[in-house]
């Protein structure tokens, strides 16, 4: 089934939000095709923590191997997406 | 939002893209439980941690347990001893599959044949007269004679109280035979005599840190803003110490809240099964820690905290740059 992209793409801009304590930033106007490592300043360990809530919202785990690749919001929403996608 | 290019100049952001995707994840191997020389103040000994387990002396036990370290996740070892350049067989397990950090007191030289490029770290702890009272001979003139111009090799100089008002002389030692080196400050885990800081040394030498530095760019391997923290144990104005120690290793964590910001680090005995709290000495006080490393590490994993100003993130991007230039993930 097709899920919404631009649901989740809003709610992984939330949980970033929260988990990295971003200020001056709303799920709305967070960028999903800011780069999350050049510009944010988001490193392995952020990516680690931000993964552990996401296993827990959506039942789905994050290869750590595939860190490098989930370079910005949108791409993560594709990512969970394709991953629920392939589950049903 | 802040972002990154938002605070940087065109040349800062590309310094800081050049290291923002390096992820190093180290931990640290005591190579041997022996050394060739017994120093005054040497963590390893005075803790006991030579005793703490007994070495693996089968080398195809290394090598499968490097396999393992990599599998955990590591991508840079930092071996320590003990003095590791007595079991080159066990050091080669580790330099065949993963970058690789020898730290060394310099009196066997590293057979460049077998280990072309891997980075060597010599230890010296002061001018002639020092490095006799605590080190029992001056190891600077065999280790200088031994490593002289070679690339892949710098001085770790451990700065003592005692040496305040001769460190340039030190640099120029250094300079002298064609080598980089990096600071840190003793923390004097024997509590030898006058070799404890006083609060008003903390700030001497960090003036002096900063004028070598100033002095010497191509020689001095380090960065203001590791001065300023490793001197006053303050980083963004919170404590450096057991609660935020990024150096602890995993198994032995055992603090609550624990901290987030942790990158599975563990410093493994030479049994390859016993492990050590942390990167340094069991029975050190964290309050009055001056770890260089763990100090760095500290730094290098906080770094949304310094995406606050220009400074801030200038600041955390040279000592990334300062920590991925000693162990070669960016040239020097
Ligand atoms: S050379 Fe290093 S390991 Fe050996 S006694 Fe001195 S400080 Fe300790
Ligand atoms: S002694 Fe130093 S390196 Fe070890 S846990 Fe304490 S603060 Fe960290």
């Amino acid at each position: 089934m097709e899920k919404d992209i631009s649901g989740t793409t809003l709610r992984i801009a939330q949980i970033l939000i929260d988990e990295l304590k971003l200020e001056d930033v709303t799920p709305e106007t967070f960028d999903p095709d800011l780069d999350l490592v050049d510009e944010v300043g988001v490193d392995s360990m952020d990516l680690a923590t931000v993964a552990l809530v996401l296993r827990d919202e959506y039942g789905i785990r994050i290869d750590e191997d595939d860190y490098p690749k989930l370079t910005t919001v949108r791409i993560i929403a594709e990512y969970i997406n394709n991953k629920l996608d392939s589950d049903d | 939002m802040k972002t990154v290019s938002s605070l940087l100049d065109e040349r800062w952001y590309e310094r800081y893209k050049k290291i923002s995707k390096l992820n190093i994840r180290s931990s640290i191997y005591d190579v041997t439980d022996h050394c060739n020389l017994r120093c005054k103040g040497c963590f390893f000994f005075s803790s006991d941690e030579h005793k703490a387990a007994s070495e693996e002396k089968d080398v195809s036990r290394w090598h499968a347990f490097v396999e393992q370290e990599m599998a955990r996740g590591v991508n840079l070892a930092i071996l320590i001893g003990g003095e590791p350049t007595l079991c080159l067989d066990r050091i080669e397990a580790f330099y065949q599959r993963l970058p690789t950090f020898c730290a060394t007191n310099g009196l066997i030289k590293v057979p460049r044949e077998r280990f072309p490029d891997m980075m060597v770290g010599i230890s010296l702890w002061g001018d002639k007269e020092d490095e006799v009272l605590l080190r029992g001979k001056d190891t600077f003139k065999i280790s200088s004679n031994n490593y002289a111009g070679d690339p892949h090799a710098y001085y770790l100089y451990t700065i003592t109280p005692k040496q305040l008002g001769k460190v340039e002389q030190i640099i120029k030692n250094v300079e002298g035979v064609g080598l980089k080196v990096h600071m840190q400050l003793l923390s004097n885990d024997e509590g030898v005599d006058g070799f404890s800081w006083q609060p008003e040394q903390l700030m001497d030498v960090r003036t002096e840190m900063d004028d070598v530095l100033d002095k010497y760019p191509e020689t001095v391997i380090s960065s203001k803003y590791y001065h300023e923290i490793i001197t006053s144990g303050k980083m963004l104005g919170r404590p450096f110490g057991w609660d935020e120690c990024p150096s602890v290793t995993i198994t032995h964590d055992n603090r609550t809240p624990q901290p987030k910001r942790l990158t599975n680090f563990i410093r493994w005995a030479s049994d390859l099964k016993t492990t050590h709290r942390c990167c340094t000495s069991e029975t050190r006080d964290c309050s009055t820690c001056k770890d260089g490393a763990a100090h760095m590490s500290w730094v290098m994993v906080n770094k949304r905290g310094h995406i606050r100003t220009a400074q801030d993130l200038q600041n955390w991007i040279e000592v990334y740059e300062m920590f991925a230039k000693l162990y070669q993930f960016i040239p020097w």
